[in-house]
């Protein structure tokens, strides 16, 4: 019997087109093992809640550059609540001020990683996210 | 350049060097690596002596300053006569805010403007469209029509000052409503100058900010370029650009050979179109980055000018030795800045402008400090610009022309960009050319490689970034974080929904109709456009028209 | 199994957690395809081969846009491969199907490949299976399209795609490599590239020499994906060939074949399986590195192997 493979989505909500971040987020995670699903850019929430429901992801990770995560991150969280997707782990990246990630941790976002932040910690933490949640 | 006894000399002085002097010192002070690279990951030597640019012809290969081919910059006195203009990037919410800044910044000494856009504009929304919800004026000012545009210019002196406008899919619209509100003051379009970015092309390769597929997007950037060559001298219809190449992870010969593509991909269009080279091809600019790697960008931008300049004159025949200068625009690599320590940037930023300036640049941007957080305060935007002064008034690097050239090392850097580009030329050809190389997702997946392994370099520590892999502390540094205010939101769609109301609604849907059929066909559409932009059709009802004629366009995948 | 009834109800959640249970295999899935197999078997399903960069995401949306148009639900799944090496797979078809997004009538799973061979999943059968008692009208299958010639797909589909592009140059090889035996339609997208009018006469020219024996000729359809352009030929095509089956009766033993196939490729996994418990892991290693050594042949390994008592029982 083959073992559980986790499976994540990589989405690209909001209107900017700067996908290096979610790119090189969704190689690393492949190159760790796991099932990366990439949606292109320009995703609604909507759409990126429907396409985790479908694929049965264990988590998603939004990258957004253009300031409008406080709007767009908690709708997220919200439609995730709705389709009963209250088990998959939330985590998200991008130019996201260090004052913002409390509001967000508040509406369901499990992490934040701002600018710098290198790939194995991404890594590592969705490592020990899926291993506590197991 | 070089004799060729003494090179043979030298050669024979440089094994025994290698030999004798340099491996007695291996063994007291062995290097610090093995292999030293630069940022886009190209090896670099331990010495370069005129061995590594034996070939190097210098009449042909770098010349004269103002003359062919221009490796030595496109003035020949550069920045003794007149230094490179200050174009810092501005704009946020509604139109008010950004005129307000706009004159603050001319007060401070900046010589042009600067105009960025916010997504739902670059996208060709309104303010009020639900694809704008939480995106309003939160990376540039949103203009939804032509009032917007009046509020945005109102009291700025128009015929005098230069203004750069970033902006792509909608260029045509923008542009079209600035020329009405010029007109509407009374100045004429002929006096008007200043730059709209209108590259489409590296949108598909890296921004990723387009609209509608590749051939009804080129045909409007050719539409711009044909009125801007009859009716506005001295506007640049399109500045060709690096600038998002090198953000979204490419190398800086990729940065390089794929805007250098774009740009000969513009070229061919405009001749097609019946256009003369020469009447068309002196207002072509360009727009840089300028990254870390201090030397490598300088041979980037020298080597721009040759290739260029040699392309235009032997390709294209253009005759005309304007046609052959590149002029460029550059601006320090958001992509650079740390969120941690964020003063540190400010010495990043000053160390790229000194490489764009060394690279004879014709206008620069540096960005703020607080960049790598959210959008620039007052104050982080100002030590910025004052960098930009420190190195023009204090430094003494603006006293000669080019003066690097002669470095064995910056001529063999300048040479190895040339040859990157021209590989990179051949492949391109070998796939179609740029549409086709566009649609098979070549560059994509270039850019994508080239920034997986930048960040696996920082990942492994092969590269070190200060504050962030090394050297990095707790330290908590207060930046005051520019916030958006919330009322500007409820202004703009006030505006706008009286606009919509106001207006001569016969007016705005008899020129919709024109502006739809001409887009069936082929006329130019720029007088179709301000038409519809004077009666104040909102930018997104005539994107709407554009959009239903020419379809939207969906990236190929790659990942 | 409240499972089972969720899925029959097409409940979305119910029917993407069970996907993940038949891919991850085990004894649940196996009970869970028990219950639901006899629901299977109306769906009509489609597969889609062809090479890398011919735009096989694209033309899957579109067909599924035009069945859409129709009023037919339609089930997709997307094979792309796993690394050989870590096990990690980037699945990116969904970037491609941005247009089906938002339609309830639409469902799509992409699918790593996990170390299977010939374009599909192992799972990949089982997938399709789920999705047809959930009562989607048609279901499309998107190989991995890796270049290789990818003809498991014909064992799972009713009607199989082919899909090519004009100026790969090789075609002609391609075509001989096997890809002539599985397709029931010739698609030839991107039909506004550069020698589209060679690639459809040399296809043609094949099919004339290969239709003797056989009472449907697959047809060569030009389309340009990206534009819609040709898709709705492509889709009465598709639709001829499966009233093909059904008046022909052929339906019955394509049906009998795939089935043959697949218990056999079931029975020999568990036959393997057990027989790999039987004989025990160390003991197998042990042989696998005498034969890497060349003290044994592996035929006799094998006999030996084979014949060996059941250890520990």
């Amino acid at each position: 019997m083959s073992a559980r493979k986790v499976r994540i989505l990589i989405a690209k909500p909001g209107l900017d087109g700067h996908d290096r971040g979610a790119k090189v987020v969704a190689r690393a995670l492949r190159d760790a093992g796991y099932e990366v699903i990439y949606t292109g850019l320009r995703q609604t929430p909507e759409m990126i809640v429907e396409a985790a429901l479908q694929e049965d992801v264990d988590a998603i990770g939004l990258s957004l550059l253009s300031g409008a995560h406080l709007t767009i991150f908690p709708r997220v969280a919200a439609l995730m609540k709705e389709q009963g997707l209250d088990d998959v782990m939330l985590f998200g990246g991008g130019i996201i001020p260090e004052d913002d990630a409390p509001a967000l941790k508040q509406a369901g976002v499990a992490n934040v990683f701002g600018p710098g932040t290198s790939t194995q910690d991404i890594i590592t933490f969705v490592e020990q996210e899926m291993a506590r949640r197991k | 350049m070089f004799d060729k006894e003494k090179l043979a000399e030298l050669r024979k002085r440089h094994e025994k060097w290698v030999d004798g002097t340099l491996q007695k010192s291996l063994e007291r002070a062995p290097e610090r690596a093995d292999e030293f690279i630069t940022v886009s990951s190209t090896p670099v030597r331990r010495l370069y002596t005129p061995l590594d640019v034996a070939d190097l012809d210098y009449p042909e290969d770098l010349g004269l300053p103002g003359e062919y081919p221009f490796t030595r910059g496109v003035h020949p006195t550069m920045y003794r006569s007149r230094l490179w203009t200050m174009r810092m990037f501005a704009g946020f919410g509604t139109a008010e805010e950004t005129n307000a800044r706009f004159k603050y910044l001319l007060e401070h000494g900046e010589t042009g403007l600067s105009t960025a856009f916010d997504l739902p504009t670059l996208y060709g929304y309104d303010s009020d469209a639900p694809e704008a919800e939480g995106e309003f004026g939160v990376c540039g000012v949103a203009i939804s029509s032509l009032r917007d545009m009046e509020v945005l210019l109102d009291g700025l002196p128009l015929d005098r000052i230069t203004t750069s406008m970033t902006i792509n899919s909608p260029a045509a619209v923008i542009w079209a409503m600035y020329i009405v509100a010029a007109e509407k003051r009374g100045i004429p379009r002929a006096k008007l100058g200043g730059t709209i970015q209108n590259d489409i092309l590296k949108e598909y390769i890296a921004q990723k900010e387009f609209i509608f597929p590749p051939e009804p997007s080129m045909r409007l950037v050719v539409d711009t370029i044909e009125f801007g060559t009859q009716e506005m001298p001295r506007w640049n219809t399109i500045s060709i650009s690096g600038y998002h190449i090198r953000e979204a992870g490419s190398t800086a010969a990729q940065e390089l050979a794929f805007t250098l593509s774009d740009g000969f991909e513009y070229v061919r269009w405009a001749i097609d179109r019946g256009l003369d080279v020469d009447a068309f091809a002196p207002r072509l600019s360009f727009f840089f980055n300028a990254h870390n790697d201090f030397f490598e960008e300088i041979g980037k931008y020298r080597a721009a000018r040759r290739i260029w300049a040699r392309e235009m004159r032997e390709t294209f025949g253009a005759k005309n030795p304007r046609s052959w200068w590149m002029r460029f625009h550059s601006q320090t690599a958001g992509v650079s800045l740390t969120a941690q320590q964020p003063e540190n940037n400010i010495a990043r930023v000053a160390i790229q402008a000194l490489a764009a300036v060394l690279g004879g640049t014709q206008s620069l941007h540096t960005n703020s400090m607080d960049e790598a957080l959210a959008l620039p305060s007052e104050t982080a935007a100002r030590i910025a610009l004052r960098t930009q002064q420190i190195i023009a008034l204090e430094t003494g690097v603006t006293n000669t022309v080019d003066p690097l050239a002669g470095s064995f090392f910056v001529e063999a850097e300048t040479d190895r960009m040339e040859a990157e580009s021209r590989e990179y030329f051949h492949r391109i050809a070998d796939l179609g050319g740029v549409l086709p190389a566009i649609e098979q997702g070549f560059f994509q997946l270039e850019i994508a490689d080239a920034a997986s392994r930048y960040q696996w370099e920082i990942d492994q520590k092969k590269r070190i970034v200060v504050g962030v892999n090394e050297y990095s502390g707790e330290e908590k540094i207060g930046i005051p974080i520019l916030k958006m205010d919330q009322q500007g939101y409820d202004r703009q769609v006030a505006r706008l929904r009286e606009i919509r109301r106001t207006r001569d609604h016969r007016a705005v849907s008899a020129r919709l109709s024109d502006l739809r059929q001409a887009a069936a066909g082929d006329a130019n559409l720029m007088p179709f456009l301000i038409e519809a932009v004077r009666e104040y059709a909102t930018l997104q009802e005539i994107m709407d028209v554009l959009r239903e004629v020419w379809g939207e366009y969906r990236e190929p995948v790659i990942v | 199994m409240e499972l089972t009834e969720r899925i029959l109800k097409a409940d979305r959640r119910a029917l993407a957690r069970a996907i993940s249970l038949v891919e991850n295999d085990g004894e649940q899935a196996q009970k869970l395809l028990q219950e639901v197999y006899p629901h299977a078997g109306q769906a009509h399903i489609i597969g889609i081969t062809g090479p890398p960069g011919s735009g096989k995401s694209t033309l899957v949306s579109q067909i599924a846009r035009q069945y859409r148009q129709q009023g037919r639900t339609v089930g997709i799944v997307a094979v792309d491969p796993s690394s050989p090496f870590t096990g990690g797979a980037l699945l990116g078809d969904r970037v491609r199907m941005r247009d089906l997004a938002g339609d309830r009538g639409v469902f799509v799973r992409s699918m790593a490949s996990r170390g299977s061979m010939g374009g599909l999943a192992r799972a990949t059968g089982d997938a399709v299976t789920l999705l047809d008692a959930a009562g989607f009208d048609l279901v499309l299958i998107e190989t991995v399209g890796a270049g290789q010639v990818e003809v498991d797909i014909a064992r799972e589909a009713h009607t199989t795609l082919v899909v090519e592009v004009p100026g790969l140059g090789d075609e002609v090889q391609a075509i001989k490599a096997g890809l002539m035996e599985i397709a029931d339609v010739f698609v030839v997208n991107k039909a506004d590239h550069a020698g589209v009018d060679q690639t459809v006469r040399a296809l043609t020219i094949m099919l004339d020499m290969n239709s003797a024996a056989c009472s449907w000729t697959p047809p060569v359809i030009k389309t340009i994906a990206l534009h819609g352009e040709g898709v709705a030929d492509l889709i009465e095509a598709v639709d001829d060939h499966w009233a093909y089956l059904v008046r022909e009766n052929a339906l019955q033993d394509q049906q009998r074949i795939h089935a043959q196939n697949r218990l056999t490729r079931v029975m020999r996994r568990r036959l393997f399986d057990e027989l790999l418990a039987k004989i025990g892991p160390e003991r197998f290693e042990e042989t696998v590195m005498q034969v890497a050594t060349h003290k044994i042949d592996p035929y006799s390994a094998a006999a030996r192997l084979m014949n060996s008592k059941t250890q520990g029982s």
